[in-house]
């Protein structure tokens, strides 16, 4: 799973949806995988708007990783290579294979395999 | 109405589907998929038309045949099936996740546009397929003064098809059992196997009427070879 996958995926229960904490979910154990694909400027310059900034954030420092700016780039900033190249490897190249998602507000721990996370919920939670 | 004498009751809604649509859709994936591989042109339009950056999501998307009509937006898809999702996950710069429609992992108010392409029809109440809509128009962003609002396009199979080989036609039976026949391979001996998925078939303006007890507003919505689909919004200024 992308981590620009997870940066729009939120707890599966109901009752979570409204609770700021729910938000981001939470890598525990993530195996990380570098998948590269072709760097598409034009993409990652359409994506970055509707990049939820402080998600990223919170999840990039969880998974350990240094680089990513303290303020979504925007005007002059999205026309900078480097940035973008950085961003690309971040958000569309950066795979978690295994591990779990876990919701900061009910504790629940969906399991991610071979890079797909399973948001099935027991009927308890449904 | 239809009758409703393949309907279960409300407490084995759950374990009807997973035995009669989930299960079955397991099993047959691979086959499933090798004849799913062309995007019907309603839907390829509509993914076509999006502004490059959009977000979205798509509702079921079986082996993914529909993630690959325009590669400048970003869908995120989902499918109950585990061995769907893993066919649908080949599809860059998209993504999959494992999800049931009535409990979507994704924030309220946030998709530019949502599409769930013959899904609902395999919900077993009304309850469950209106149900399933309003959880599609919950992600979308509503309309403001300065931004429109998302768009979910909804393609559910008809039940008036009278040219197809099934033959179904106004004033059949809705709720139905519908086989799926995979042939025998030489290697496994050459017996056919028959998995049979249940199905709601929808009749004229039912589609619409759904969206609407969904709390949803209808922007567009028609017939394509054997389907209804809809065009759905949730009501914005430009609607109310």
């Amino acid at each position: 799973m992308k981590l620009l996958t997870a940066n729009f995926l939120t707890c599966a229960v109901k009752g979570c949806k409204a609770a700021a904490s729910s938000y981001p979910l939470h890598f525990k154990d993530a195996e990380l995988e570098l998948q590269e694909i072709d760097f598409q400027p034009e993409f990652i310059h359409n994506i970055i708007p509707r990049i939820d900034w402080e998600g990223l954030r919170v999840m990039a420092n969880e998974l350990g990783f240094p680089k990513i700016p303290d303020l979504k780039p925007e005007g002059d900033a999205l026309n900078d290579e480097q940035t973008m190249r950085d961003l690309h490897r971040v958000l569309l190249e950066t795979h978690v294979m295994e591990g779990r998602l876990c919701c900061g507000n009910c504790g629940h721990e969906y399991m991610i395999k071979e890079g797909i996370a399973n948001f099935l919920l027991p009927s308890h939670l449904v | 109405m239809a009758s409703n004498t393949l309907v279960p009751s409300q407490q084995e809604e759950d374990a009807y589907e997973e035995e009669n649509v989930h299960q079955v859709y397991q099993q047959i994936a691979h086959h499933f998929s090798s004849t799913r591989y062309k995007p019907w042109p309603i839907v390829k339009q509509f993914l076509t038309d999006l502004r490059p950056g959009s977000i979205g999501l798509d509702v079921g998307c079986g082996n993914g045949k529909n993630l690959s009509v325009n590669k400048d937006v970003f869908i995120v898809a989902s499918d109950r099936s585990v061995n769907l999702a893993r066919i649908a996950q080949a599809h860059q710069p998209h993504s999959t996740v494992v999800a049931d429609i009535l409990s979507l992992p994704h924030p309220n108010s946030s998709f530019d546009f949502a599409i769930s392409i013959a899904v609902i029809h395999h919900l077993s109440t009304p309850e469950r397929r209106v149900g399933a809509i309003r959880e599609i128009l919950r992600t979308l962003k509503p309309a403001s003064d300065t931004v429109p609002g998302g768009k979910a396009l909804i393609y559910v199979w008809a039940l008036e098809q009278k040219d197809s080989r099934r033959g179904w036609d106004k004033g059949d039976q809705q709720d139905r059992m519908v086989p799926w026949v995979m042939k025998g391979t030489a290697s496994a001996g050459s017996e056919p196997q028959v998995f049979h998925r249940y199905y709601h078939l929808y009749q004229a303006s039912e589609l619409e009427q759904d969206i609407s007890d969904a709390g949803g507003y209808v922007l567009d919505s028609g017939y394509e070879k054997d389907n209804w689909w809809a065009i759905a919004m949730r009501p914005g200024p430009k609607s109310s």
